[in-house]
């Protein structure tokens, strides 16, 4: 450090620290030191000020968090001298980055360096912008960038870095450089002959090709060229070859380059780089050298890529394959690695799989390479090589795998084995032992996705019921299993068990002990399922084993009291339930197929998959029908096709199977499916063709799929479903309530393999809602699903509505809709039932209007009683039976949450016609004139018939939110109770 | 493209970082303390590259002293295995037989030469001999400059004699 020697001595001091404690306080008084000078001396020498500015950069690199200097670093840029500069440059350009405020200051100095004379300010000035310049130095320098790579009084040594610090510009908005101004110049600049502007010209194509192959496509040719050049060692200055080899790198990014362009049209372009290719492939020899070995290889990895994007002859292909064969077998881990990649990447040609398979063999012992990089790869290929032919083998290696391998691959590994095993399972019964033995040896890594799957193979398979529950007796055998396993043994055992009555150690007796054991040492979900199991071998005991019983009635007696309340639920039920003989035989009936649905497993890789970013290889791989991926036509079983690449996960729930009330859905299910809080997505999804809402302003090309009123209504009863749909993109909304508070979530899901872009979603809150939406991303990847939660506020009781004004971009096409939300009136309202001794008081003490106001209404949906008081109930308006001696009449209450009213106690009474079933009158009373007012509204929309057409033509204008249809209410700001009240009056 | 460079010693102590892509500093440190972790740990005779979080880290152990550079995944790893060799050789022949001490007292160096060897995180000269050209004529401009200052501070000085 020439002359630097408070620097050095720093750099000593740290480095005899004897331990971490030492150094902070070393580190600390000289930040001290440093704080001192830069505040009190005015004016520090240039050499001081270089000097701090070093210590700061070393401080930062040795991990301490410097919150200071930044100024002084960016001040040393606009120096006059070379040294102070090149300092200056160098450690704001490490120090920060392009997100960094102080950059902006720096930003006039910079571009002054730029446009100046002096060359040295320029390359410093170039480096800095192409290391860490941001969106800004974008817009205000690419022009002059531009012109110091193309002008022809610049020294190479400014224009290389000028064409990087393009690219970075480039990468930063690729507005800044668009082919119909610049492809004539970078074809140019391919004539170069310094190699040093040629490679970074070529780094800077690569970048634009990818973006834009159309526009660049007078450069195809020339890059050809430039690779024969260097192929051919034509020309090329001693000091560019590298171990003997032409610049390896500048041959690595023009067929880098190559790979961008999606074919070679010209025959003679075409035939000469064939001509390179085949000297690269056949001409690469291993040598002793370890770097000329790499560099080598770089270009022939490279060139293989080509080869495979040219899609060339089979003779040639056939020779990659050949190539590659030979790779995955050598000592040299670098190239067994790429071998595997690159194996893997030729996969997506048609014709290789067949010759790579047979390779299989040195693939599965790559598995046990004891190097994990390689390890990875090995199982990347081994998944993607799988299909029906070879997949019980390679399902076989990865779980044998599975019990020797770290930590860091079995979750991965798990899930492989399970997905391969579900695609291309050549019969069903191995796919349940495949999954068992997942179990057994990584429980913690399977999925609850993965069981599920099983249970639902299971129960739509009856062949294989007698042979699973057989299967998951025996693991039940072992004194430690997986909680998993405890899981998918007692639903089968449950459901199935009874089939294996008349072997021995499977009565409903023994099963319930060998259950039974196992209960303390699972969790509370578990001990739900075992209880359920426990009633459903109860029913299965004929003759009824009354020791049996006595056993399980115990259980069940001393759950009933446990501090879960499912448990507690299922103990009293299940015991009141097993004393009503036949009706249990009913209540417990087996549960019903499921429906099909495509695999959620399957599903979550693909989303994986499609979401990464557009690579060279990625965007191949999309060009070409993909045969890694094609589902196997497993053997039928028994003689019945199985219906083996179905449904999804999220198809188990007894939604829609009402048949048998099955009080056993799947755990996880059953507390939401009985409390009915949340039903999850994708239940109301039948599409109604008749009424098409387009309740939008701008003509929409894109038709919704289903009704939008009908989605909005089912929802403002319901706490989730689907809130809009159109062939692109699925809304799908979930919600829970608490008090005044709620907490929706939007799912935004793609529904295409390309991005939705421009999205925007906008709020229209009404006066009465404080709502506050989460970002919405700007564009949605293929197939993804982004959630947004949206926190809303109830101020006072109003029916106003919130919209959703919502907008995408799908290729061309604006996509719009305003969408009315499901935050209502009745969302806000929290269900209680009264007895008499409180309710009448209270109705008593409420008297008269404003605080109870009555009403006849007619033109109701005639509704027998019970049907309407379950209306009542599912809004939330609770019935209270019993109460009103005429049997007629209806009484009901519930609490009603918002900021102003706070909890509010509120009750209604409908008296009803039994001659005329369509009018009736209604009595709502509570403390707030506003919120009865409200209430009584609200009811009475519920209670009025109103055809589902006219419903949807009902604008979602924010404001009003009340039907046409509706009769004539009094038209009054909504606002105002008084102003409301005296029309009513 | 090269997301960052990492020069890390056997013991974990950092050398050398150079940051192409955005990481705020306290990310840095993360990277650089999970990285360790990875690479400081693996075994002699194993390939060069390690994958890590949808990235990959291509590594070289010289001496006591790991460099690293991060990479994206469709990236040519041997291209940039090679181009950190090229870098020790660039310094190397700066430095005459390079050690861990030159890089810790000369750290700045370190810093030029690299920036003379990569911008933007792809490769920017392939030529050892152009790098050094540059290099030294920087250091002649630093020497000159020191040279200015110190003869007019002798003219300053003769002058308030």
């Amino acid at each position: 450090m020439s002359g630097m020697r408070g620097l050095s001595v720093f750099i000593s001091d740290i480095r005899n620290c004897q331990n971490k404690e030492a150094e902070i306080l070393r580190v600390d008084k000289e930040l001290g030191n440093i704080r001192t000078c830069f505040k009190n001396d005015k004016v520090l020498t240039p050499y001081k000020k270089k000097k701090y500015v070093w210590k700061i950069l070393y401080i930062h690199m040795l991990g301490y968090d410097v919150d200071f200097g930044h100024t002084e670093a960016v001040s040393l840029i606009s120096a006059p001298k070379y040294p102070e500069k090149q300092v200056g440059y160098i450690v704001t350009s490490c120090l920060l980055n392009e997100n960094h405020e102080f950059l902006r200051l720096a930003i006039n100095a910079v571009r002054n360096d730029i446009i100046g004379r002096n060359e040295t300010f320029q390359c410093l000035a170039l480096t800095l912008v192409g290391n860490i310049g941001g969106r800004e130095f974008a817009e205000s320098l690419a022009p002059d960038v531009q012109k110091l790579l193309i002008s022809s009084s610049c020294r190479p040594l400014v224009r290389k870095k000028a064409a990087l610090c393009l690219l970075r510009l480039f990468r930063k908005n690729p507005d800044v450089v668009t082919a119909d101004g610049w492809a004539d110049h970078m074809a140019q600049l391919l004539d170069e002959r310094d190699l040093g502007v040629l490679t970074s010209s070529m780094s800077l194509l690569v970048s634009l090709v990818s973006n834009d192959h159309e526009g660049y496509s007078s450069c195809l040719p020339k890059c050809v060229k430039t690779l024969e050049r260097l192929a051919r060692n034509q020309d090329v200055p001693q000091e560019y070859t590298y171990y003997g080899i032409p610049s390896p790198w500048l041959q690595v990014k023009t067929m880098r380059a190559l790979q961008y362009f999606p074919t070679i049209e010209d025959p003679s372009t075409r035939r000469s780089l064939f001509e390179v290719l085949q000297r690269i492939l056949m001409g690469t020899d291993v040598v002793k050298n370890v770097n000329k070995n790499n560099a080598s290889h770089a270009v022939l990895f490279e060139a293989l890529s080509l080869v495979m994007h040219l899609n060339a002859e089979k003779e040639m292909m056939s020779q990659c394959v050949a190539l590659l064969g030979k790779f995955i077998s050598v000592r040299e881990p670098n190239i067994r690695y790429l071998g595997l990649e690159n194996m893997t990447r030729m996969l997506m040609i048609t014709d290789a799989q067949d010759i790579i398979k047979k390779h299989q063999p040195q693939i599965i012992t790559s598995l046990k390479d004891p190097d994990i990089s390689i390890r990875r790869r090995a199982l990347d290929l081994l998944y993607g090589m799988c299909d029906a032919s070879n997949a019980k083998d390679i399902v076989e290696e990865l779980l044998q795998y599975l019990s020797t391998a770290e930590f860091a691959m079995r979750e991965e590994l798990s899930l492989k084995a399970a997905i391969l095993a579900e695609k291309f399972a050549p019969d069903l019964s191995w796919y349940v032992d495949v999954i068992l033995q997942l179990i057994d040896k990584a429980g913690d890594f399977v999925s609850d996705d993965i069981w599920f799957r099983v249970v639902q193979f299971v129960t739509n398979n009856e062949d294989l019921q007698p042979y699973a529950a057989s299967k998951v007796r025996e693991y039940m055998e072992n004194i430690v299993i997986h909680e998993t396993m405890v899981k998918v043994s007692a639903y089968i055992l449950g459901e199935y068990g009874h089939l294996l009555a008349r072997l021995p150690g499977c009565s409903p007796r023994e099963l319930f002990g060998i259950l039974h054991e196992k209960l303390p040492t699972v969790s509370t979900p578990t001990i739900s399922l075992l209880l359920s199991t426990y009633a459903k071998l109860l029913m299965h005991a004929q003759p009824p084993d009354i020791e049996l019983q006595k056993q399980i009635w115990t259980v069940f007696k001393k759950y009933e009291s446990s501090i879960d309340v499912e448990i507690q639920q299922r103990a009293v039920e299940y015991f009141e339930l097993s004393k009503k003989g036949a009706a249990l035989m009913d209540v417990l009936a087996e549960m019903p197929k499921f429906p099909e649905r495509q695999s959620s497993l399957i599903k979550k890789v693909e989303e994986v998959e499609d979401t990464a970013d557009q690579s060279a290889i990625k965007l191949r791989v999309q060009q070409l029908p993909s045969n890694a991926l094609v589902l196997a036509d497993p053997k039928p079983v028994n003689g019945t096709p199985p219906p083996l690449k179905v449904p999804s996960m999220s198809g188990i729930k007894v939604n829609g199977t009402p048949q048998s009330l099955a009080i056993e859905a799947l755990p996880g299910e059953i507390s939401s499916q009985q409390r009915g809080l949340t039903e999850e997505e994708g239940v109301p999804g039948e599409v109604d063709g008749t009424a098409i809402v387009p309740v939008d302003e701008q003509a929409n090309t894109v038709e919704p799929i289903g009704n939008i009123a009908e989605r909005f209504h089912a929802l403002c009863l319901k706490d989730s479903g689907v809130l809009y749909e159109d062939p692109y993109i699925q809304i799908g909304v979930k919600a829970e309530w608490q008090g005044h508070h709620g907490r929706l979530t939007l799912f935004l899901g793609n529904k295409n393999t390309s991005p939705l872009t421009s999205v925007q979603a906008i709020i229209l809150p009404p006066a009465h809602l404080k709502l506050e939406l989460s970002l919405v991303p700007d564009t949605i990847p293929p197939r993804a699903q982004v959630q947004c939660p949206l926190e809303v506020m109830n101020i006072r009781p109003s029916r106003d509505v919130a919209v959703l004004d919502f907008s995408y971009k799908f290729n061309t096409s604006m996509v719009s809709a305003k969408l009315r939300l499901p935050a209502v009136l009745n969302k806000f309202l929290q269900p209680l039932q009264l007895t008499s001794e409180e309710f009448f008081p209270q109705w008593r003490s409420l008297s008269g209007p404003p605080l109870k106001l009555q009403e006849v209404v007619r033109g109701v949906r005639p509704l027998a009683l019970p049907e309407m008081e379950n209306l009542f109930n599912s809004f939330r308006v609770t019935i209270c039976p019993g109460l009103d001696p005429n049997p007629n009449n209806l009484v009901a209450s519930t609490t009603f949450y918002s900021e102003n009213t706070r909890a509010m106690l509120c009750l209604a009474r409908i008296e009803t016609d039994p001659a005329d079933r369509t009018q009736l009158r209604l009595t709502v009373s509570s403390g707030d004139p506003t919120l009865t007012f409200e209430l009584k509204e609200f009811i009475k929309e519920q209670l009025i018939a109103i055809p589902l057409g006219s419903r949807a033509l009902v604008p979602a204008a924010p404001v009003p939110a009340t039907p046409l249809a509706q009769p004539p209410s009094p038209v009054v700001d909504a606002n105002d109770p008084g102003a409301l009240l005296a029309g009513l009056l | 493209m090269i997301h960052f460079v990492l020069l890390v010693s056997r013991q974990g102590k950092v050398r050398l970082t150079k940051w192409y892509s955005p990481y705020a500093q306290k990310e840095r440190s993360k990277v650089i303390r999970e990285l360790s972790g990875v690479i400081l740990n693996r075994g002699p005779k194993l390939c060069n590259f390690v994958e890590w979080r949808g990235y990959k880290v291509v590594y070289k152990r010289y001496a006591s002293l790991y460099f690293c550079m991060c990479i994206d995944q469709e990236d040519n790893e041997l291209e940039v295995l090679e181009i950190i060799h090229h870098y020790v050789e660039i310094l190397d022949r700066y430095f005459g037989s390079v050690c861990e001490l030159d890089l810790i007292f000369n750290f700045h160096k370190a810093y030029y030469i690299l920036d003379e060897l990569l911008i933007a995180g792809e490769l920017q000269e392939s030529s050892k001999k152009t790098v050094a050209r540059i290099i030294s004529a920087q250091d002649q401009l630093v020497e000159a400059a020191k040279e200015e200052a110190s003869s007019i501070s002798n003219i300053i000085a003769q002058a308030t004699k």
